[in-house]
């Protein structure tokens, strides 16, 4: 066997991808074409820029295949400033992806809309249940909070304290694992639910048509991808009460697991579209693109705090400007 | 890596092996270059030795050597303190909890100080773990109390009580939030009063990317981290963030978290880290 070559590991700094494609284009300028090994160097910036914004690998290649194929037509090489025309259509290409437009909440013509939280542990669906039920009454609604998660600690309790702080009103008629249960199954593997959420989701959309509610938001214990057994509970809380939206939920610092997360809900539970949480802080949240092109479904809102107030409609193209960090 | 020879294909194969574990770009880079190298000057043909180098290397960036104890034994007629840190929801006051019964098990008075006053219910899901595993909680009552003050008579009560260890959770934060950060700052400060912090546990959720480096960077400049809790690596995440966390803060991952229930939690394991990463 060879020389066994220690690693060496300098610090990098990764330029801004705009500064990054400037440089590459910066020698191209004279000579007015965009050669295929241009758009390769070029390519490979986007890639390095997309991977450090946790875009989710598959979807980078998805994405850079696109731009790849745009690069080499004539909107590229008849540009005066090449690397400028790249930027806009990797730019064009995100806010695509992400939705172009804002979509609305889908409310039933029939009320009560049954809105259903789903996502991975603590990735924010409680404190956004709360958030969406505030953002409602504040249109006039009259949402109703319900608690199926009974399986966390205490969160039956954390919803009430979040539908109190959002003043709206809590259906809890189970009080889920709060005695210092042991939420491990006897056989070691698993999680318990202390209840049935599926029967507390079903009564909680009764209990909105007997009270005249016409909003049911209702929130679910997190659950992993590969756990099986809770996404098929997830299933029949969605099928069982109808549900209008099924939101998923998700961190926007999560990493290359966006993917198959993703992929799990939507097969797993059916979504009909997703939340971006945590946005108030400084990850790049390249989840979204990963999570849109996995999903097919759009992203309508954004979280961006612990409190109620801290709810925003989705902007893809803002959200695209962040992923770039441009 | 397929038979025999090493093409392009298969070399990107290796760099998304990395990448998709959450390595980073960086992180990828080095190692497939280094693997590159060695491959070049051995002229191996042979996809299972670059397997081989590449779980050598990523190993040796994990560092089997660190020490990876946490620091859980009464010093100086003090009882051991435990600060848990981190930004929101990846897994603090579950993982004070499966500590708690790890320790207990060990035969130690355990106490626990609910310093998160702020999120809902957070000091009621704190006790709810104590009662399970044979805790008691010290907490407030009363919504939006000072934290600090909360962490002080925990700590207070393990010194009269003369308990073994006070583990103290802390409301999430995230790192950019400056008046937060301050307050953890102060949180600790103030415990100190009664007892050194002898472990501050910076807790990461296995699924996090290239953030997680941001918030080890900014909650290590404010309270010293001394350990690593990766949780939710019952997932399928491999948490890859953690190398670069380690190398850089030179800070070891002491924990990881394999579920919700209270026996879900072990120590950090650097081969089985790294084979679950390259195979
Ligand atoms: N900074 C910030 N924190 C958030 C946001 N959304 C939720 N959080 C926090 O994230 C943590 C987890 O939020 P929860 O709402 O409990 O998450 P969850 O998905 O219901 O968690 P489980 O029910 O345990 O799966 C809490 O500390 C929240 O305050 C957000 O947009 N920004
Ligand atoms: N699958 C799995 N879930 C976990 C693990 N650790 C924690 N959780 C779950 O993750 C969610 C958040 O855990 P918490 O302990 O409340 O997280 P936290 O950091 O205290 O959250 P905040 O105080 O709101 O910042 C809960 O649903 C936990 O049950 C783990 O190792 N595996
Ligand atoms: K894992
Ligand atoms: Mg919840
Ligand atoms: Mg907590």
């Amino acid at each position: 066997m060879g020389d066994r070559t220690r690693p060496t590991y300098p610090y990098r700094v990764f330029n801004s991808l705009s500064d990054r494609l400037t440089l590459t284009f910066r020698n191209l300028k004279r000579k007015g074409t965009v050669t295929e090994s241009d758009l390769n160097a070029t390519i490979r910036d986007i890639r390095l820029a997309l991977l450090d914004a946790d875009v989710a690998l598959p979807v980078v290649k998805e994405f850079t295949g696109r731009v790849r194929e745009r690069g080499l037509g004539a909107e590229v090489h008849q540009a005066l400033n090449p690397a400028q025309q790249i930027v806009k259509i990797v730019n064009e290409e995100l806010v695509a992806i992400l939705g172009g437009q804002t979509r609305r909440l889908n409310l039933a013509k029939n009320p009560p809309t049954v809105i259903m939280l789903a996502g991975l542990q603590g990735s924010g669906k409680t404190t956004f249940a709360g958030k969406l039920a505030h953002l409602l009454k504040g249109q006039g609604h009259t949402p109703l909070l319900v608690a199926a998660d009974l399986q966390r600690p205490n969160a039956v309790t954390q919803l009430e304290v979040v539908g109190e702080r959002a003043g709206v009103s809590v259906f809890a008629p189970e009080r889920g694992n709060v005695f210092g249960h042991d939420a491990a199954l006897e056989s070691g593997e698993g999680t318990r639910s202390f209840g049935d959420p599926v029967d507390v989701a079903v009564d909680g959309v009764e209990e909105a048509r007997r009270k005249g509610h016409d909003v049911v938001i209702i929130d679910t214990a997190g659950r992993l991808a590969v756990d099986v057994d809770l996404m098929r509970q997830a299933s029949d809380i969605r099928i069982e009460t109808d549900a209008d939206e099924v939101l998923f939920v998700i961190d926007a610092m999560i990493g290359q697991a966006a993917v198959e997360t993703a992929k799990a809900f939507s097969d797993g539970v059916g979504i009909t579209g997703s939340v971006l949480t945590k946005l108030d802080g400084d990850a790049r949240g390249g989840a979204a693109l990963s999570v849109a092109t996995v999903t097919g479904q759009p992203i309508l809102y954004a979280s961006t705090g612990e409190g109620v107030k801290d709810i925003e409609l989705f902007h893809p193209d803002r959200m695209a400007s962040r992923i770039l960090d441009m | 890596l397929s038979r025999g020879g090493l093409s392009d294909e298969d070399w990107e194969a290796v760099e998304d092996t990395l990448l998709a574990s959450d390595l980073g770009v960086e992180a990828t880079q080095e190692l497939v270059d280094s693997l590159r190298t060695q491959v070049r000057v051995d002229g191996t043909t042979d996809p299972a030795q670059v397997r081989q180098w590449l779980h050598e290397d990523l190993l040796r960036l994990v560092d089997p050597s660190m020490d990876r104890r946490i620091a859980a034994s009464r010093e100086d007629g003090h009882p051991a303190v435990i600060l848990v840190v981190g930004v929101n929801g990846t897994g603090k006051t579950t993982t004070v909890g499966k500590l708690g019964r790890v320790l207990v098990a060990e035969d130690k008075d355990v106490i626990f100080g609910a310093a998160d006053t702020f999120r809902a219910a957070a000091a009621d899901q704190l006790t709810t773990w104590g009662e399970r595993v044979g805790v008691p909680t010290v907490r407030s009552h009363q919504e939006g109390a000072d934290p600090a003050s909360v962490a002080f008579e925990a700590v207070k009560a393990g010194v009269e009580m003369e308990a073994d260890v006070v583990l103290i959770d802390t409301a999430g934060r995230l790192h950019t939030k400056r008046g937060l950060m301050d307050e953890l700052g102060k949180i600790k400060r103030v415990v100190e009063k009664q007892a050194p912090v002898g472990e501050v546990l910076l807790v990461l959720d296995a699924t996090t990317g290239q953030n997680g480096m941001r918030q080890a960077e900014e909650f290590a400049k404010e309270v010293d981290i001394t350990g690593i809790v990766l949780t939710k690596m019952d997932g399928t995440a491999k948490g890859g963030i953690v190398v670069n966390v380690q190398r850089k803060l030179g800070v070891p991952v002491k924990l990881i978290g394999l579920g919700e229930g209270p026996d879900d939690l072990a120590p950090f394991d650097p081969e089985a880290f790294v084979s679950a990463i390259v195979g």
